[in-house]
């Protein structure tokens, strides 16, 4: 019975020494404890958002750089296929050109040099012939040196006057 | 407090091996005290047969697990508390010293009566040196005895540890816990994770100062309980008294903060008209026996863990043989590891009740 018989003594120091406890641990200790706690939770819950937030915001920012890269590569492609074109047409017209430039300086080649030819023929012409007519007047000259042969001449002229 | 049981042991080896045992297992005041009644047989029997003493190893338990006066260190030393008696001419208050003389015997001192200690009893002597039941039941009893001492070291110590837990999470806003601070703090998240939002909901925040002191004041006073010398060995969690108030504590909280539905559940119940009256009984003796379990609880776990470790103690002394430490030793040494796990363990129930009992009280129903 003594075991189970409190006593008034002690229940009087314990709910004294207890409800001081109470009043000055919640004064000093759990009310900055749990608050600290508290704030501490809400922060680091915090930073984790922030921290997701950023993780998102990168990978839209990687997103982006990507999709620029590739529009960036795609228009340089673009551009370097416009860039051969134009430099194949570039070619192409020259050679054009070229070919039209050469086949206008042939034909005026060939028109000069028929021009030429034609020029150098009349020429030996005219010479061929003035030289005939030298050394025909010569040759008759010789000929008709003598009287008898002069009338054998006429006389064969004559013949051929009268068969026509 | 006599260690006559053992100085009058022959054997001085065994002296040695029982002393090695007392520094290790701490029990170091098995002998203490024994009541007035068996001190005198023992004389007696030394007296005139000259043998062994009897140990009576109830006594050496009820002694170690109540209450005293003075605080029992070793031999014939001991810290003497004030004694403060409410006495119908007025406060008296003197040292226990003088209540014992130099062998540690009870004897009478007089003040404004005459004082004797009777069984850790305060009790008045006539002028014939005669107890005088009458005039101390007059007397009320308010000594700082050993309890008392042991629930201001506590007390103490736990200012201690939650003051500078508190200046350092002041001093580390924000920052991560460190020294006394991460020891304890897995403790508060505990209470408040697993014990207080489970239990009472959503209002948790108010009775978490309550919940939180509850459950350090009885761990550290079980932990100082199992501690055998000095400031630990007081049975401050394992006495009726204690464990009374923290459960009137409880019982006050509970019924403060008992809402509407609380009310309507106790007097107004989904029953049958008739059976009302019954269910008024039922209920009222309920609220009254929820606090009362708590406190029987802890008083009696507390208590048998004692009083089997000092039994399995006490082997040793009953079979008259340092032998018999080796079946003791490894025993209590059990027992010990096991009470750590049931200082801790009864903390958390009685915590745990408590927060169930207070969620009931302040849970919102909907109809």
């Amino acid at each position: 019975m003594e075991l189970v018989t409190p006593s008034i003594g002690l229940v009087f120091w314990t709910l004294i020494s207890f409800l001081i406890l109470l009043f000055l641990l919640k004064r000093l200790a759990w009310k900055p404890v749990l608050s600290a706690i508290h704030e501490r939770e809400r922060s680091i819950e915090d930073a984790l958002n922030k921290a997701d937030l950023a993780r998102e915001e990168m990978a839209r920012l990687t997103n982006q750089n990507e999709a620029l890269l590739k529009e960036a590569r795609a228009e340089r492609d673009q551009i370097l296929k416009e860039a051969k074109e134009l430099k194949d047409a570039i070619v192409a017209e020259a050679k054009n050109q070229a070919q039209v430039e050469g086949a206008k300086l042939i034909e005026k080649a060939k028109i000069e040099i028929n021009n030429q030819k034609v020029a150098a023929l009349d020429e030996v012409k005219n010479q061929v012939a003035s030289l005939s007519l030298e050394i025909a007047e010569k040759v008759l000259r010789k000929q008709f040196d003598d009287k008898q042969k002069q009338d054998a001449l006429v006389s064969d002229l004559l013949k051929d006057v009268k068969l026509n | 407090m006599y260690f006559s049981p053992i100085l009058n042991f022959k054997n001085s080896s065994l002296k040695a091996v029982i002393a090695v045992f007392i520094t290790f297992l701490s029990f170091n005041s098995y002998a203490k005290q024994e009541n007035e009644v068996i001190q005198n047989e023992v004389k007696e029997e030394n007296a005139t047969a000259g043998h062994e003493e009897k140990f009576d190893p109830t006594v050496t338990i009820l002694e170690h697990i109540g209450d005293s006066h003075s605080w029992h260190l070793w031999g014939h030393t001991s810290i003497p508390l004030p004694v403060i008696l409410w006495t119908p001419q007025g406060l008296d208050i003197f040292s226990s010293a003088h209540l014992l003389n130099e062998h540690h015997e009870p004897i009478a001192f007089t003040s404004k009566y005459t004082y004797l200690n009777e069984d850790e009893h305060i009790k008045v002597l006539d002028a014939n040196g005669k107890v005088d039941e009458a005039t101390s039941k007059e007397i009320y009893d308010f000594s700082i005895t050993k309890n008392v001492a042991a629930l201001f070291i506590s007390v103490t110590i736990l200012l201690i540890i939650f003051g500078s837990v508190a200046s350092s999470y002041k001093s580390r806003i924000g920052k991560a816990p460190k020294g006394l601070q991460s020891w304890i703090e897995p403790i508060i998240i505990f209470i408040r994770d697993d014990i207080a939002r489970p239990n009472i909901g959503f209002k948790f925040e108010r009775f978490m100062p309550l919940l939180l002191t509850v459950f350090f004041f009885i761990w550290i006073n079980n932990l100082l309980g199992l501690i055998p010398i000095f400031p630990g060995g007081a049975n401050v969690t394992g006495n009726i008294a204690v464990t009374m108030v923290l459960a009137f504590v409880i019982l006050i909280m509970v019924n403060v903060n008992g809402n509407k539905y609380y009310w309507r559940h106790i007097f107004k119940p989904d029953v049958p008209f008739w059976l009302l009256p019954i269910m008024w009984i039922v209920e009222i003796i309920g609220i009254f026996s929820k606090p009362f379990a708590l406190m029987v609880r802890l008083f009696a776990n507390i208590t048998a863990g004692h009083i089997i470790v000092l039994s399995l103690i006490s082997l040793i002394f009953i079979f008259k043989t340092a032998w018999m430490s080796f079946a003791s030793v490894p025993f209590v040494i059990f027992m010990d590891v096991l009470e750590l796990l049931v200082a801790f363990l009864q903390a958390f129930i009685f915590t745990m009740l408590a927060a169930l009992f207070i969620g009931m009280a302040v849970e919102d129903h909907h109809h």
